[in-house]
């Protein structure tokens, strides 16, 4: 059998010989630092939901009927009539949550450690890129089952781009085709949501792992392993990627596996946030829900525009608060890489940060109608307390990025010797 | 390195293990009150459904054929799969179930022309395949429980959960007649229903109602996600299945990690 493949190898080999050291780059001969700790499973498990959510997406394809007389029926046509339907629809609402998730815990582990430093600026630069394909993938997907609150989140997002200029109104017309979200919206958000942004996340995500391979790791340390290396030339703190962290991962996607399937089978709504009550009703025009909100991994950015009364700068500090992402590789002039060996002020304004992050999720989510009457009382001025502390939250989170600037700029930051070597491993 | 130094980093490596936790205390306390503010709204009793035990969705949809499907659509249902998931002949859903001579495998469609129903009621009666999975059955429990006779209101009743609903109590015979006892109403504030009694027993006692109430919510529970019953038995196989992988996948890991020091 061992022969048989080693045949097939060499068959390959032959006519096109260029194949197998690409194998060897990414895979057997890929030096990763023995030292990841559990912030490095995220990646690999986005690319897990990844070719989860294409498979899923395939299967449903076949059944789901793009057009606002036939949408919604489709839908519950494959959780009823497809064998298997349920499963496959639960399989990849579930995977458009633990997505992001999993995105947000990586980019989270990138400000751990300084993964976003030089040499590895374009591997951040790529990643924030694929994190745009993302949100627009999740939004046109979160249209297409063409419940109420699929119709009146299309209605809201696609508004925003009439805070633009001149031509804002235009755009938005030109957007959905149409005065409203309706037959025609839904169909080109079909077809940008099987075709063209998939097509963009797999180029992006393959030139984020290429930038990545070229430059190497990062590791929870901040060491460059590869400036120590042996007669060989192999890192001295480096293990092969095969089958060291193939297996390594293994046992992270398993875990993984777990906690999903727990979702898919036994929670697979989670109380309103993967799946939203009001999209249980058909779209209707006519009919406002409740309360418009996104589903969960948007309602971070949907709180600035909530305590922005005014929509022009509302959805220009939307659009900075995501830009300003972008820009972490040069706002940051630290040298030291690894929170482990950063000044006590970077912590500090870390930790903020990703709190005010999570509690605009919260703000975002409508929680403040909850959370104020408890905390100040019935009578309490919701929406007014909910502005003066999103207020806070905004200078908390902009002042994030001004601060890493002066901080690091200015060489304020006391930072601990960076050892030689990696110095833990599991 | 010194001792010192050791014991330093080891507690510095903590530190994204307490951001962790924290990040992980408080998304766990957010998705904690959504799904406790989902099923709560107010002074809603749990209903305390099962899916899972078939005589009771017999009994839930026995009545639903009774009261509700003069009105009501489910049109998402057809006969045939009411019969598979209840453990019913095609012989017995037909006789009882199908009153409008329907065929078993067409959808559940009501026989009240729209048109009419909109000068009766105000508005068509709404097709409920999905009014469990919409408003959570908890909603649909405490709603069918709290009509109350409103002469101010144009159908003469009305409900504490749905305020001016356009529906008359359909269960009424079974439940009896509620009046409300209302709060006087206090500065700024207008008057509210502090509470219901039955004026008029029903041909069930409250203990009774309440039992047909859970069973109808059930019922209704079930048609808004039949796969609910398929769902719950094949996930302890999966979950059992992933453990396996996950401790074997582990054992391989630990085999191959003895190399790297």
């Amino acid at each position: 059998m061992a022969n048989f493949f080693s045949n097939i190898a060499g068959w390959i080999n032959e006519r096109a010989p260029s194949m197998m050291p690409v194998y060897r780059k990414h895979m057997t001969e890929y030096y990763a630092p023995k030292n990841f700790n559990f912030w490095y499973y995220f990646g690999v498990l986005a690319m897990v939901v990844l070719v989860n959510q294409i498979v899923t997406g395939i299967f449903l394809t076949m059944f789901y009927k793009p057009g606002a007389a036939t949408a919604f029926d489709s839908v519950e046509y494959i959780m009823r009539d497809v064998e298997w339907g349920w499963l496959i629809r639960y399989m990849h609402s579930t995977g458009a949550s633990m997505f992001f998730l999993v995105v947000y815990l990586h980019m989270f582990r990138g400000l751990l450690y300084g993964s976003y430093k030089k040499p590895r600026e374009l591997v951040w630069l790529l990643g924030m890129l694929i994190f745009l394909a993302l949100m627009a993938e999740g939004f046109l997907g979160y249209v297409l089952p063409w419940g109420n609150m699929s119709f009146w989140g299309a209605k809201v997002i696609i508004s925003l781009f009439g805070a633009i200029p001149w031509i804002g109104d235009t755009l938005v017309q030109w957007i959905m085709g149409d005065y409203n979200p309706a037959d025609a919206t839904l169909n080109r958000f079909f077809a940008l949501h099987v075709v063209a942004l998939p097509l963009v996340l797999l180029l992006l995500v393959v030139l984020h792992i290429f930038a990545l391979h070229e430059v190497g790791s990062n590791n929870p340390d901040g060491v460059e392993i590869k400036k120590k290396k042996d007669a060989r030339g192999i890192p001295l703190d480096g293990i092969a990627f095969h089958p060291y962290y193939t297996l390594h991962d293994l046992v992270g996607i398993g875990f993984f596996l777990i906690i999903c399937a727990f979702i898919i089978f036994y929670q697979p709504t989670v109380g309103g946030w993967f799946i939203e009550y009001d999209n249980f009703i058909p779209a209707n025009n006519l009919v406002t829900p409740a309360e418009i909100k996104p589903v969960w991994y948007f309602t971070p950015f949907y709180a600035i525009l909530r305590v922005i009364p005014s929509k022009g700068l509302g959805v220009f500090a939307l659009a900075a608060s995501i830009i300003l992402l972008f820009l972490v590789p040069w706002l940051d002039r630290g040298a030291v890489k690894s929170i482990r060996y950063r000044g006590r002020g970077y912590k500090i304004a870390l930790t903020l940060f990703t709190i005010t992050f999570v509690l605009f999720g919260a703000i975002g989510a409508g929680k403040s109608g909850e959370w104020i009457p408890e905390i100040f009382g019935p009578t309490a001025d919701v929406s007014g307390i909910e502005m003066h502390f999103g207020w806070l939250l905004l200078a908390i989170y902009f002042g994030f990025f001004l601060f890493l600037w002066v901080y690091t700029y200015f060489g304020y930051e006391k930072t601990k010797p960076v050892p030689e070597r990696v110095t833990t491993h599991d | 390195m010194t001792e010192s130094t050791r014991i330093k980093l080891k507690t510095m490596n903590h530190f994204a293990a307490k951001v962790f936790a924290c990040g992980l205390a408080v998304v766990t306390a957010m998705f904690a009150s959504g799904i406790a503010v989902a099923e709560e709204g107010g002074e809603m009793q749990s209903a305390q459904t099962n899916v899972s035990n078939v005589t009771s969705l017999q009994r839930g949809a026995r009545t639903y054929f009774n009261y509700c499907s003069g009105c009501h659509s489910i049109k998402y249902m057809n006969y045939a799969r009411l019969a598979t998931d209840l453990q019913l002949s095609e012989a017995e859903v037909l006789k009882s179930f199908a009153f409008t001579g329907a065929r078993i495998g067409d959808q559940v469609v009501s026989n009240m022309p729209a048109e009419g129903s909109q000068q009766w009621f105000g508005k068509t009666p709404p097709d409920l395949s999905l009014e469990a999975r919409a408003k959570s059955p908890d909603w649909i429990y405490n709603y069918l429980r709290s009509f109350y006779v409103d002469p101010t209101s144009t159908v003469g009743w009305n409900n504490t959960v749905f305020p001016n609903a356009s529906m008359p109590n359909p269960l009424w015979e079974l439940q009896g007649v509620q009046i409300a006892h209302m709060a006087p109403a206090k500065a700024g504030e207008e008057a509210h229903v502090e509470k219901l009694e039955v004026s008029k027993p029903g041909k069930q006692s409250p203990a009774e109602f309440d039992e047909t109430a859970r069973d109808l919510t059930a019922f209704l529970q079930y048609v808004g996600e039949p796969a609910a019953l398929q769902r719950e038995s094949v996930g302890v196989w999966v979950i059992l299945f992933l453990v396996v992988f996950t401790f074997l996948a582990w054992l391989l890991k630990h085999e191959y990690w003895k190399d790297v020091h």
